[in-house]
């Protein structure tokens, strides 16, 4: 019977010679040790990030800029605030999931099942929030134009102090133009899709407000990004060669390329290991209801899968420092 | 399964806690606030703090020290490593220890290092109109 053999599984306590140095179940020993090679994969990924940071160290994206969104506040400034929000959520299923453990040890089998619920429900939330945030990002807000020498100009309305989003001045124009594909004209060439707005109308809605002016990715001795004088705008705006709206790997409207892709790359991965322990968690949810670990006398899989879930949240606070904060 | 023994003792002895579930609390309750702290900094920046000290602002570095306090209490308390033997304990954190200050040192020095060559050196790096 499938019941009797689980129930013999024991898990035994490594001998090491007698003297038990470690003293933990074999798979918890490495879930350990996974732990700590993942703890260096992250590392290196925020490390890199940090080179590339320290590398264009006048120039790099304002975080508060890059991430003001809350859920139903459209159009308030609200720098930080859903990132917080987030952080508290994924540390609060970590107690969910503490709590299960402690549970577990006292072979509650209700209770572990109710936390394990409640800890599925957070991480879920979580990865829920992970990608409106990456929605919002791509999306992007104000739009920008780059020129030649591939940096980013933004628009900044100089009577009201503010940045100003491309959609707000543009001049359309009654001259359509239309994708060129590849199957009008000569079959080998085509082109990128256009973009909503083209330069041609942002240049006649800049050319027609004399209070707007462009701000530079270069930051001043305060840390603010340089705005300049009309005239200055003018004489840069004259090699601008594309509009560019939100963030994709190639070019972004916050500034360094390199920004959204360490974005992309390192909330993705970690998103992923959300994700991932979600599944698990959810395995191993169905295997305190089916009462598996019950039948064996000890939630010993609900603590492994436990450290992964805290690892989780580990590397979360040290990509919020790092994206958000610093 | 051998009998769980928990330290119920956090900040060194100072803060003592009835029961295992208790102690959970209050981390969670210390973290909250150490997350609120770090939020309320982000968002005001006061000035004074925006100096530099050892080529980083004042403020990161309370941020950095903060995320490391978190990380701690993660770790220990959740993670329950503060009730592991003390080579396990060593296991875990010594590789740690040892590699990623290196390998912060060694990429962030560099990446220095490489900026002040594109700022001083090489003017032709930058194809402006100017």
């Amino acid at each position: 019977m499938q019941a009797s053999s689980l129930s013999k599984t024991k898990e035994n306590t490594w001998g090491g010679g007698g003297s038990k140095p470690l003293d933990a179940a074999y798979g918890k020993l490495m879930m350990w040790f996974f732990i700590v090679s993942d703890a260096l994969t992250f590392s290196g990924f925020l490390v890199a990030y940090g080179f590339s940071r320290f590398k264009n160290i006048d120039s790099w994206p304002i975080a508060d800029e890059v991430f003001t969104h809350f859920p139903f506040l459209h159009g308030i400034d609200a720098p930080m605030y859903y990132v917080a929000l987030m952080t508290f959520i994924l540390i609060f299923s970590s107690v969910t999931m503490v709590l299960a453990v402690d549970a577990g040890h006292n072979n509650n089998k209700n209770r572990v099942a109710f936390y394990m619920l409640l800890t599925i429900i957070g991480g879920a939330v979580f990865v829920g929030s992970q990608a409106w945030e990456w929605k919002n990002f791509i999306k992007g807000e104000y739009g920008a134009v780059e020129i030649q020498n591939g940096d980013i100009l933004q628009f900044y309305n100089l009577e009201e102090e503010k940045r100003i989003p491309i959609d707000e001045f543009y001049i359309s124009s009654t001259q359509e133009r239309i994708t060129h594909d590849n199957n009008v004209g000569i079959w080998y060439l085509s082109e990128a899709k256009l973009p909503e707005i083209t330069l041609q109308e942002v240049m006649a809605g800049f050319n027609n407000d004399q209070n707007l002016t462009v701000r530079l990715e270069k930051l001043d001795d305060t840390g603010h990004k340089i705005i300049l004088s009309r005239d200055e705008a003018e004489i840069k705006l004259a090699s601008a060669t594309r509009v560019v709206k939100g963030a994709n790997l190639i070019r972004n409207e916050y500034g360094n390329p390199l920004f959204a892709d360490f974005f992309f790359f390192i909330t993705g991965f970690h998103g992923f290991h959300v994700f991932s322990g979600v599944i698990l968690n959810i395995i191993i949810f169905i295997n305190v209801l089916l009462g598996t670990y019950e039948k064996r006398g000890q939630y010993d899989m609900v603590e492994k899968v436990g450290l992964y879930w805290h690892f989780v949240d580990l590397v979360w606070v040290f990509v919020f420092t790092f994206f958000y904060l610093v | 399964m051998a009998e769980h023994k928990h330290k119920l003792a956090i900040f060194r002895g100072r803060l003592k806690f009835k029961s295992n579930v208790q102690k959970i609390w209050g981390v969670l309750v210390f973290l909250s606030i150490v997350t609120a702290i770090e939020v309320a900094l982000g968002i005001i920046k006061p000035p004074i703090l925006l100096n530099y000290f050892l080529g980083i602002k004042i403020l990161n570095w309370i941020f950095i020290i903060m995320t490391i306090i978190k990380a701690y209490y993660i770790t220990w308390d959740f993670m329950h490593v503060r009730d592991e033997k003390p080579f396990l304990k060593n296991t875990i954190v010594v590789p740690l220890l040892i590699l990623i200050p290196f390998l912060l040192f060694i990429l962030l020095w560099e990446g220095s290092y490489i900026f002040e060559v594109m700022f001083d050196g090489l003017k032709a790096w930058n194809f402006d109109i100017y």
